[in-house]
Order: structure tokens, then C-alpha cells, then sequence
């Protein structure tokens, strides 16, 4: 048994880390939020030279071909950075399930992708809004349990809030037709499940970044910050806080590691895998992110300072495809009623 | 990533299995008790006796030489299998990994065999009517003998010590010492002159705990671990990186969480959704568990340093087993009162209650994770 992740791996994350440092800080991110995408100006096309974005596109339409255990430690850096691109939905959701049904819609969209031209955006039926519509290139829509990938010439798209000001969320109005089919009857269903999986993955490694960083802040600033003339760090009430955070990230993140094998493998076990990963990463996010304002105190409940850009995604992330309770409720049918 | 068992690992998961379906012993009364233990003393030489006793140690010592992720299948078979506690727990998992790293030749040989084999029982002499959690603050000493030493002092919640032979501890042998330095890593018998060993009942009413009272007890030069003076670091080396899986690893969990997924389909009608999650919730944090512990596994045998993780672990099966069983009581309504026979669920309940207290309280660990892991300042 090989229980771990390769050099290889390791040096793409390191690779990937770094150019997320150097262009997606906390300054970039809090000037994306000002822009009509969300998105930082100019990031796609670097993580496209990198090679990020064809990644898992095939290799006969100019990617590399790595599966969702070579993009589930990409996805937590990019979690790590709260980077508002559509990495997930691109790389990790819309191009496997175009490369699984092939045709004509993957060989428009793939060597796209691969090449950093196109970006998508992703509205399954459970779902009642749809991040990046109005800017991504192509959407993956589900009705009932057919999967279509229609151009975002295709749709109309109606602004809507979101708590997290990196997220442009819409209603999106649109037509299905033979022309976007992808799949439907039960190839359909089986797909559509197969997304949604590959889905919740992605928001629990993205989740088990965010939670990272958000301890890692928390760590920093109870260093430096003294109260009572001592670093409050010392203080044992704090200490407990982080450590029961952190001790819950790291119960979690083995499992997002293990469920993306099930997704890559198609394992009989990837519902109730991936359930697990996303209900144990959202809440040990969800834990990082209460830690991390209580140890702040005040400074955190501000805009003024970087951690509230990486709190919001957590409060988005731990509902998207699944909250943490939808997956404890499919996996207690599973283990009880299956 | 691959994460499939390679062959051997699946056949030596097949042998363990066949054998302990086979021979795993039913209704034992339970083990802290005079009925229970020899029966469970009994179980611990057929194990023995098969090789099965302790599968990570050296062949000569009744091993198999395996590795600490066959050691984690082993006890994954052992649980589902539904095996009882094990009457050599602390002299195995406790001193056994202390004594293969700083014990002598002459000590291994001596002492691990009959350890495995149950015919000696060791129990840990940590805690101290003084010093708890604050264990450096221990006062018992040692004053230097001719070939040896002579012991003073009292150990308290020294688990099975009425029906131990041994037992293992720390003593001041450096009396202008303080704190940790100064301190020596004794083994000393229990039959010795000048011992006094009182039961103590615990939280379950069985008779699991003792006070072990030294009143000048010899003890022999060759029964010191490790240099004398040097015990603190002696101690603490087991303290190490798979001690967060050996204390209790993650097959028991499992176990767990599957009985338990059991009395959830048993009792359909005592489960609203609110139980149903919360049984999903505990099967996930023992899977979880479990896959942590393959991470670790890898991790060690590739050199890194894991050190203080096993803090972590201890944080989450200390709570995961208190919850998990908390969830049962609540399926099992007013039946849960008379759930007391060994290995059921008010019983192991009472059992578990311990687990943020011994070993290191959760606040201990804590502390461990924020400082030794996190690196946030001690003071």
C-alpha cells in the first residue's frame, strides 16, 4: 500500500504555492473583490502557463492527463490562497466529465481549457445559483438528470449577493437542447452523480486550505499580539481554541486525500467517501474560522485586516454541493438503511 | 496514490482473521475482576502461543517481526473479531517499546518474552498522590545501595496493580535535583519486601486501579532502564510518534462504530435523524481515524518526524469514544441502566470516561499540540 502523495505531486503543489504567494495575496484578493469577475487580473493565464489548467484535460487534446488524486493537494493551495478563480469547476469538475463523455463538446472545450482559454462555471440542480456565470466561457447545467454544457453565449444571467465578495454569483436562465447534451437517462444520472462527487471533493480540499491558513494567521497573530504583558498565544484558553481546531483539520484532511483515490477509482465506496471528506472538512474549516476570529479578538472582525476574505469562503464552501449535514444524512442511509 | 493492501499485507490480514474468528472467547466476565482475569490471562498465552501476541516485536521475543501497518491490520482483525482487553496492555504497548529501545540485552531477554507471554503483568507506576498531570513534580526516590537502590514513595492509579507482578516508574535518585532532572527509570517487583499494594475501585466499580506503596524495596542495579539520572528522557521517548496509535489504535474505533451502526438498524424507532446523524457522524471521525493512522504509518516509514501528532490522536479518540457511546445510551433508552455486563455499552462507557484523564489529560495534549506543534509560546 502506498499511502501518500509523490515527488511529483509535491513539487507541482510547492510549484503551484508559490505562485499563489507571489500573485494571489491578500492584497491581490482584496482588489479582485473590486473587479466585475471576482477573479484576480491576469492569475488565470500564469496558472495556464504553469499548466495547471490542463491538468487533467487528456493528453490528446493538449493537457496532461492527471487524475483528481494528482489535483486534490492543488485544490487545497488553492484554498490555502482563497483564490477566486474557477479552478475547481474548470479543472476538477466541467473537464473530467467532458473528457469521460467525449465527442464533440471535448474536442471544442478541452484544448481550450488546457490552453487557458476557457473557464466554466458549474449549476447542478441542487444548487440554486451559479458562481462566475456571467464571465466563465462554458456551463455545466443539470436539469432533471441530464447534464448539458452550454456557452455562456447562450444564457442569461441575474446578478445576486453573496457574502463572500469574491463570488459573482447568478440565477441563469436557459435553454437545454440537443446541441448542449451531454447525457442523459441513467448515463445522465450516473454522470451527474459522478459530478457532484467530483464536486464536494474539490470544495473539501479547497476547505481543508482554507482552514490551514486560517490557523496559520491565528497562530502568527497569537504570537505577536500581548495583552496582560504576555504574547496572548501563551494564555492556555487560547491555546485550547486553536488546538481543537487544528486537531479536527487534521482528522479531515486524510479523508479528502482518500476520497479523491474512490473519485479517481470510481470506487463502490465514493458516495459515502466523499460524503465524509465534505462533512468532516466543512466543519473543521468551519472550527478553524470560529478560532481564528475569537483568538483575533476585534482586528478580525474587520475589513481592515486579510482573515475576513478567508472566513467568507469558508462560510460558502461549507454549503456548496453539499453541506456537511447533507453528507452526514447520505451517509447515515448508507451505513443504516443500506 | 495506491491505496490497495499489497497481497502479503491482504493474506496476513486473512491468517489473523481466521484465526481469531475461530478462537476469539465469548462472555469473559470483565477483566478488571478475580473471575475475569485469569481468563483473560489465559486468552493472552493462546494468543502467545500462536504468535499473535505481539506481531510488531522481534521473533525471538514471540513476534513477527511486522511492520506498525500489519501491527494496525492486526488490531483492525482483533477488534472486529471482537476481542477482549488485553490483560499484558501495559506491559506491552507501555514499557515493551521502551524497554526494545533502551533496554539491555540482558533486560530484553529477561523480561519481554514473559511479558507477551502473560506470565508476567507489569502495570505503570506514573502518577503519584502529588503529581498528576504535573508528573516532573514526583516525590518518590531511590537512595543508591550497595547493587542497587532502595525505593520510597507511593504510585497511585496504577492500572491492574493488584493483579500485577511488576510494575515501572520514575524515582528521584538525585535528591538535590528538581523537576525532570535527576529522576531514574526503575522496574521493580511487586512481591519485593516492603511493598504494600492497595485496590482501588474505579468509576465501573471493578477492581482496575491500586495505590503501590515502597518503603525502602530493593532493587537490583540491572532493573534500572536506561542511564540513571536520565529517566525523564527515557519516559518521554515512548511518548513518541506511534504512541497516538498504539495506546489504542484505530481498529477499535472501527469496531466500535460498526456495533453501533448496528444498534441504530436494531432499534430503528429509538433513531430520529438527529441520532442517525450523529451515528454517520462518529462512523466518519473513526474512519477518519483510521486513515490518519495509514498517513502516519507511511509518514514514519519514510524518515519524517511525527512526533507530537500522537497528541493529536489522543484528543480525537478520547472524545470520538465518549460521544460514540454517549449516542448508544441515548438508542438504548432506559435498557442502557442494565448494559453492565463486560463490553457493554453503560459498561464500556464508565471505561471510557478515562480516556481524557490518563495518559496525559486532554488539556495536557492541548497544550502539547499548541506549543510542540503549532509553536505558540509556553509562556
Amino acid at each position: 500500500m502506498r499511502f501518500g502523495f509523490s515527488e511529483d505531486q509535491k513539487l507541482f503543489q510547492a510549484t503551484l504555492a508559490e505562485l499563489l504567494t507571489d500573485e494571489c495575496h491578500h492584497e491581490a484578493l482584496a482588489a479582485a473583490w473590486e473587479t466585475d469577475a471576482g477573479w484576480v487580473p491576469g492569475l488565470w493565464e500564469k496558472l495556464a502557463a504553469m499548466g495547471v489548467t490542463g491538468m487533467s484535460v487528456p493528453e490528446e487534446h493538449g493537457g496532461i492527463g492527471l487524475d483528481d488524486t494528482d489535483l486534490v493537494l492543488l485544490l487545497e493551495e488553492a484554498g490555502r490562497a482563497a483564490c477566486p478563480e474557477p479552478l475547481a469547476e474548470t479543472v476538477a469538475i466541467a473537464t473530467p466529465l467532458l473528457a469521460e463523455v467525449g465527442g464533440a463538446h471535448a474536442d471544442t472545450w478541452l484544448p481550450k481549457i488546457a490552453g487557458g482559454e476557457a473557464r466554466a462555471a458549474i449549476g447542478l440542480e441542487r444548487e440554486r445559483f451559479v458562481a462566475d456565470a456571467a464571465a466563465a466561457d462554458l456551463l455545466i447545467l443539470q436539469r432533471g438528470d441530464a447534464l448539458h454544457a452550454v456557452p455562456a453565449s447562450s444564457v442569461k444571467t441575474a446578478a445576486r449577493d453573496s457574502v463572500d465578495g469574491a463570488r459573482r454569483l447568478y440565477a441563469v436562465e436557459w435553454t437545454p437542447s440537443a446541441d448542449t447534451l451531454l447525457a442523459d437517462g441513467d448515463t445522465g444520472h450516473a454522470l451527474g452523480n459522478r459530478v457532484a462527487n467530483r464536486a464536494a471533493l474539490a470544495a473539501a480540499a479547497q476547505l481543508v486550505g482554507l482552514g490551514s491558513e486560517l490557523i496559520r494567521l491565528t497562530v502568527e497573530y497569537a504570537k505577536g499580539r500581548v495583552q496582560f504583558g504576555q504574547p496572548i498565544g501563551a494564555f492556555q484558553a487560547v491555546k485550547h481554541h486553536i488546538a481543537n481546531a487544528y486537531t479536527q483539520l487534521e482528522l479531515a484532511r486524510p479523508t479528502v486525500y482518500w476520497a479523491s483515490n474512490s473519485v479517481a477509482k470510481n470506487t463502490d465506496s465514493i458516495d459515502l467517501d466523499v460524503s465524509t471528506a465534505k462533512a468532516l472538512a466543512s466543519d473543521a474549516a468551519h472550527a478553524c474560522f470560529r478560532a481564528a476570529l475569537q483568538c483575533h479578538g476585534a482586528i478580525a472582525y474587520t475589513y481592515e485586516y486579510q482573515a475576513h476574505m478567508w472566513m467568507k469562503r469558508v462560510l460558502v464552501l461549507r454549503e456548496a454541493y453539499g453541506s456537511s449535514a447533507w453528507h452526514r444524512r447520505r451517509a447515515a442511509r448508507s451505513l443504516i438503511d443500506g | 496514490m495506491d491505496l490497495e493492501y499489497t497481497p502479503e499485507q491482504q493474506s496476513f490480514r486473512a491468517e489473523a482473521r481466521a484465526f481469531l474468528e475461530a478462537h476469539v472467547p465469548k462472555n469473559l466476565p470483565p477483566l478488571d475482576t478475580p473471575e475475569g482475569f485469569p481468563l483473560h490471562v489465559e486468552w493472552e498465552q493462546l494468543l502467545f502461543d500462536n504468535r499473535w501476541a505481539v506481531v510488531d516485536w522481534p521473533e525471538k521475543y514471540g513476534g513477527r517481526d511486522c511492520s506498525l501497518l500489519e501491527w494496525l491490520i492486526f488490531e483492525e482483525e482483533y477488534y472486529r473479531a471482537g476481542g477482549p482487553q488485553r490483560a499484558t496492555q501495559n506491559g506491552i504497548f507501555l514499557l515493551g517499546p521502551t524497554l526494545l529501545k533502551f533496554g539491555s540485552e540482558e533486560q530484553k531477554d529477561r523480561i519481554l518474552t514473559k511479558m507477551a507471554r502473560a506470565e508476567e503483568l507489569w502495570c505503570q507506576g506514573w502518577s503519584e498522590p502529588g503529581a498528576g498531570s504535573d508528573l516532573a513534580a514526583l516525590t518518590s526516590r531511590a537512595d543508591k545501595v550497595d547493587g542497587g537502590f532502595k525505593l520510597y514513595g507511593a504510585k497511585t492509579w496504577s492500572t491492574r496493580g493488584t493483579f500485577s507482578h511488576k510494575t515501572f516508574g520514575l524515582f528521584r535518585t538525585d535528591p538535590e535535583s528538581e523537576r525532570h532532572r535527576g529522576l531514574t527509570y526503575f522496574l521493580v517487583d511487586l512481591q519485593a519486601e516492603g511493598i504494600g499494594v492497595r485496590p482501588i475501585n474505579k468509576l465501573d466499580g471493578d477492581e482496575g486501579f491500586a495505590e503501590v506503596y515502597l518503603d525502602g524495596v530493593f532493587v537490583p542495579d540491572r532493573d534500572v532502564l536506561g542511564e540513571v539520572g536520565k529517566g525523564w528522557n527515557v519516559a518521554m521517548a515512548t511518548t513518541g510518534p506511534e504512541r497516538g496509535l498504539t495506546l489504542r489504535s484505530p481498529g477499535r474505533f472501527l469496531a466500535m462504530a460498526d456495533r453501533l451502526v448496528a444498534l441504530a438498524k436494531d432499534r430503528p424507532d429509538a433513531c430520529d435523524d438527529r441520532i442517525r446523524d450523529r451515528v454517520a457522524d462518529h462512523w466518519m471521525k473513526a474512519e477518519a481515524f483510521r486513515q490518519l493512522g495509514l498517513w502516519t504509518d507511511r509518514r514514519i516509514a519514510a524518515g519524517e518526524d511525527v512526533g507530537a501528532e500522537s497528541s493529536v490522536m489522543k484528543l480525537h479518540w478520547s472524545h470520538l469514544d465518549i460521544d460514540l457511546h454517549e449516542t448508544a445510551l441515548e438508542i438504548l433508552g432506559p435498557d442502557a441502566e442494565s448494559e453492565m455486563k463486560n463490553g457493554a455499552w453503560m459498561k464500556s462507557y464508565l471505561f471510557g470516561l478515562a480516556n481524557p484523564i490518563w495518559g496525559g489529560t486532554s488539556e495536557i495534549q492541548r497544550n502539547i499540540v499548541a506549543e510542540r506543534i503549532l509553536g505558540l509560546p509556553r509562556k
